[in-house]
């Protein structure tokens, strides 16, 4: 067998092992918490073993299935509010420094604000739908506003100068320059904005919950908590975090499909 | 920036400076009083160490800044067009777009002017023609060695046809074949596209090889100390290997070597 067959095989190797491993793992962590479970006799109202969980996802689907279609759909609406938002103030902020120094700080106050304590005001004041996409847009929107502002001043000096010589108008050094060179970063806020949207709308929904009327994940784990319906709590986490990593996933792919051909981040490690 | 047309024009200057400086808003005087005279055509470089202001002083000319006291006055820019068309600048470094192709990278000044694409890609195909990248127009930078980034940054400088090239130290980062090459195939273009060419280096054996006269700058704050005039029939390895090449490089480092005494001093 020649050299590079010999180093093509070892690469098909450790490509299989990269995934068979973190697989054995799981398994092996799932084996032992269900054995805990069993040989201790640990009532599933105080912890249900991973077995029991599974089939409670199966036999609640319907009632989690909507819950999980509720709830993405704030996170999505509050997510495309943040990255609209975001993108737009960072635009403004970068043409006009008096209106930066004039609102940055209104930005950052909703940023350290934590959502928990906003939640019950925005509750107060807007319909609950709304007050619920509010709290998922406020979590997510900051991330997206600093990074654009970052990417969008981060443009090479040289290349500024460039088209300073040949005469661009504002506008085309917008398009051409500014908003090509800040995509990276534009592409960094979004992808942390997904998993914060989501957060933000669990958090308000939770906020929501006492109030009654939610019909979300997050509300389902609450009023499970209340009824001591710990599978069906189990079951309602464990699609959350599904849909939070599925949510960063495509984030991550559509960063990657967007940015293959040029930047480093998205370049593999052989270029 | 003052402007005379007429009178430039009639003198057959493309350049000229007089008593120019450049003081940053940090209070460092970075440049002059300079007095400077390029004529239309000719190839002249710009010798002398770091930080001396030769990049300080394209870039003045380029229009990028404006002298703190003096007269600049710029033939090319009194064009009809925006100055920008009549006047190209190569940095450094390449400063391509990693986003987008070598193409789009050269069409750059063109698209900025708004020239219907129909019109910008035979003057692109051509740009990249000049420049020996006629292949490689739909790859990305990143694709591309340092010559070929920087002959891609060449051919941007060339689409607008400038009459006056600005280069800043342009081949500093190659490898001594690569930069070799370059400078022929430079030489080549500068004759045949009859341009003005103003060439910053700190190399002693570019600025004798490429240009016909060299300029030598003093420490920063700098100012012209000599001005040596090169004579040679031809420009190539025989030249580079002549005794009057080597005699040219040494009258130019005696020009050059006060500038280094001071904090240069070894």
């Amino acid at each position: 067998m020649s050299a590079g067959g010999q180093r093509g095989t070892s690469t098909a190797g450790t490509r299989l092992a990269s995934l068979a491993f973190p697989a054995v793992v799981f398994v092996a962590a799932m084996t032992i918490w269900e054995l805990v479970v069993r040989i201790n006799g640990i009532p599933p109202y105080v912890l249900p073993g991973p077995l029991l969980v599974l089939k409670t996802l199966v036999s609640d689907w319907d009632i989690l299935a909507q819950s999980l279609l509720t709830t993405l759909i704030t996170t999505l609406e509050g997510f495309i509010a943040a990255a609209l938002g975001g993108i737009a103030l960072a635009l403004l902020f970068n043409q006009s420094r008096w209106l930066e120094w004039a609102l940055f700080p209104y930005a950052v106050v909703l940023q350290v604000t934590p959502v928990i304590a906003i939640a019950p005001l925005l509750l107060i004041y807007l319909p609950q739908q709304t007050a619920v996409v509010t709290c998922a847009w406020i979590v997510g929107f900051f991330p997206v506003l600093s990074n654009t502002a970052l990417g969008l001043s981060s443009v090479d000096r040289n290349l500024a100068g460039l088209f300073q010589l040949y005469g661009a108008s504002r506008w085309q050094t917008l398009r051409h320059l500014k908003l090509p060179a800040a995509l990276p970063y534009i592409l960094g806020g979004l992808r942390i904005a997904g998993g914060l949207s989501l957060i933000g709308a669990v958090v308000a929904e939770i906020a929501a919950g006492s109030a009654g009327a939610g019909s979300g994940l997050a509300y389902r784990i609450a009023e499970s908590g209340y009824r001591l319906n710990i599978p069906r709590m189990f079951a309602a986490l464990v699609l959350l975090s599904v849909a939070g990593i599925v949510i960063y996933g495509l984030l991550a792919l559509v960063s990657h499909l967007v940015l293959r051909r040029w930047h480093e981040s998205a370049l593999g490690k052989d270029n | 920036m003052s402007s005379s047309p007429s009178s430039e024009r009639a003198a057959g200057l493309a350049v000229r400076m007089r008593g120019v400086t450049k003081v940053y808003d940090s209070g460092v005087a970075a440049l002059g009083p300079i007095d400077l005279a390029v004529r239309t055509g000719e190839f002249v470089s710009l010798l002398g160490p770091s930080g001396c202001g030769k990049s300080t002083a394209l870039r003045l000319i380029a229009g990028l800044a404006s002298p703190s006291s003096g007269s600049l006055d710029v033939a090319a820019s009194t064009s009809t067009t925006h100055a920008g068309h009549r006047i190209g600048f190569v940095f450094q470094e390449p400063t391509l777009m990693p986003w987008t192709s070598v193409r789009d990278n050269v069409g750059l000044p063109l698209k900025l002017s708004h020239v219907p694409a129909v019109e910008a890609r035979p003057r692109i195909d051509a740009a990249l023609a000049q420049v020996g990248l006629a292949d490689f127009a739909d790859a990305f930078p990143r694709e591309l060695s340092g010559g070929m980034k920087m002959r891609a940054s060449l051919a941007r400088a060339l689409v607008t046809r400038p009459d006056i090239l600005l280069m800043d130290e342009p081949f500093a980062a190659l490898d001594e074949i690569t930069r070799f090459r370059l400078n022929d195939d430079l030489l080549a273009l500068w004759r045949s596209l009859n341009m003005t060419v103003l060439f910053v280096t700190h190399s002693v054996f570019e600025s004798v090889y490429l240009s016909q006269r060299v300029l030598v700058m003093t420490a920063r704050p700098g100012r012209l100390s000599a001005e040596i005039g090169i004579e040679a029939e031809t420009r190539d390895d025989a030249f580079r290997a002549s005794a009057a090449y080597a005699e040219y490089c040494r009258r130019v480092s005696d020009a050059l070597a006060p500038a280094y005494t001071g904090v240069h001093a070894l």
